[in-house]
């Protein structure tokens, strides 16, 4: 076969373009899912929340996490009239199996489920040496343990102690948003097993996602907003006292 | 070239950084993954490898498409809005394979009590019960359906 100068300027820039591909790989499993069109995050409504525990267990049996880790938990604040800067906060077993029942009636009590914040501006995937630790374009800050060293910088940086190295991995690991769920249409398991609704999977991209109607009509706020972090898990009805 | 007679050192040294460019630019190309810089400082194949890992929680959706029946139950009840796995567990198995994993029913003292004990620390419009002044140690399920828990609805099932 004879290729022509002509052809062969065509032949290139297509060639080229195939071989970008080919090096690129298929970086998504799920078929129909653009991460461009994603902007992942979660509603919690405390008054909503009776910590019952389900979501905690519901992350550690799907996602495998290690006994006495947690990638969700729950803390039960108990606020006296005259010590707000001096909550006393429980959270036995992550809030696992459910609280101990409190007696005295006529004091503030409230449960608040823990979890990574999926920050815009995480300061865990920016000390990372290695770039295991990242935000995903759709807004989900994932950890590539097969990449990470296990130095535990990330552990560190992150201001919410969302973060721990795997007992058996010796890597980081941390709440993935289930990713591998989200990513196929389901919400995450905490989400799926709270019975009250009182967490929502949300996506900020989506015009019809119900947050934005939420957002605007609560008095929502977010875990230390003064560390800028641009955290996305959105708190309604959150106590001063909580930090 | 006799500006450069005696400047052969120099472009002896020249050529070691040119081999040693050439080392790296090669040593750096199978090191770093294919995918590392696809879409940031990370290897873009992860976001991949991490959306694939397996499900556990099949989703109330799942469920719904077989047992019709009891979400017409549920419906009609206080539990509307509790999901299905919320009280029987992960059962992605048995939603891919019904026919082999079969769900074990949940032991509803441990059940019920988890959410509806009473406790000053719950919400106050979140329905709550002393377990022992309640039911005097008889099971839930005597007077409750849990999938339509009203009293209306009827004794156990």
């Amino acid at each position: 076969m004879k290729i022509t100068r002509r052809q062969m300027l065509i032949l290139l820039p297509a060639a080229a373009v195939a071989w970008e591909s080919v090096l690129a790989g298929t970086p998504e499993e799920a078929p129909n899912y653009r991460m461009t069109e994603h902007w992942w995050s979660m509603l919690i409504d405390i008054p909503k929340c009776i910590g019952c525990g389900n979501c905690v267990r519901a992350c550690q049996a799907e996602n495998d996490v290690p006994e006495g880790y947690f990638r969700t938990w729950v803390e039960r604040y108990n606020v006296s009239d005259e010590q707000m800067t001096n909550p006393q906060v429980i959270s036995p077993d992550g809030g696992k199996e459910g609280f101990p029942v409190a007696q005295e009636d006529g004091e503030k009590y409230f449960f608040v489920p823990k979890l990574c914040n999926h920050c815009a501006d995480s300061p865990c995937t920016q000390v990372c040496p290695v770039g295991a630790t990242f935000i995903s374009p759709d807004g989900v800050v994932l950890v590539d343990q097969t990449y990470c060293l296990g130095c535990a910088y990330c552990v560190q940086a992150c201001p919410y102690g969302c973060r721990y190295i795997h007992p058996q991995k010796k890597v980081a690991d941390k709440c993935t948003l289930c990713y591998h769920r989200i990513t196929k249409g389901l919400t995450t398991a905490c989400c799926e097993a709270c019975p009250t609704g009182a967490r929502q999977l949300a996506d900020l991209k989506n015009p019809n996602d119900p947050i934005h109607e939420f957002l605007k009509t609560h008095s929502v706020q977010v875990l230390k907003p003064q560390m800028a972090t641009g955290a996305k898990v959105f708190y309604n009805d959150l106590d001063g006292s909580v930090r | 070239m006799s500006v450069f007679k005696d400047a052969g050192h120099l472009f002896r040294f020249a050529g070691l950084f040119v081999l040693a460019f050439l080392v790296f630019l090669v040593v750096r190309h199978y090191v770093v993954p294919k995918s590392f810089g696809q879409y940031g400082h990370y290897r873009g194949a992860a976001i991949g490898e991490i959306a694939a890992r397996p499900v556990k929680y099949a989703g109330h959706e799942s469920c719904e498409s077989c047992h019709a029946d009891v979400l017409d139950v549920k419906k009609a009840g206080k539990h509307a809005h509790v999901n299905c796995e919320a009280c029987h567990g992960p059962l992605a198995k048995h939603a891919d394979d019904p026919a082999s994993v079969t769900p074990v029913l949940p032991d509803t003292a441990v059940l019920c009590a988890r959410c509806h004990t009473a406790s000053a620390a719950k919400p106050k419009g979140f329905p709550q019960v002393e377990p022992e002044d309640h039911s005097t140690g008889l099971p839930c399920g005597t007077c409750h359906k849990p999938h339509n828990p009203g009293m209306e609805a009827g004794g156990a099932k």
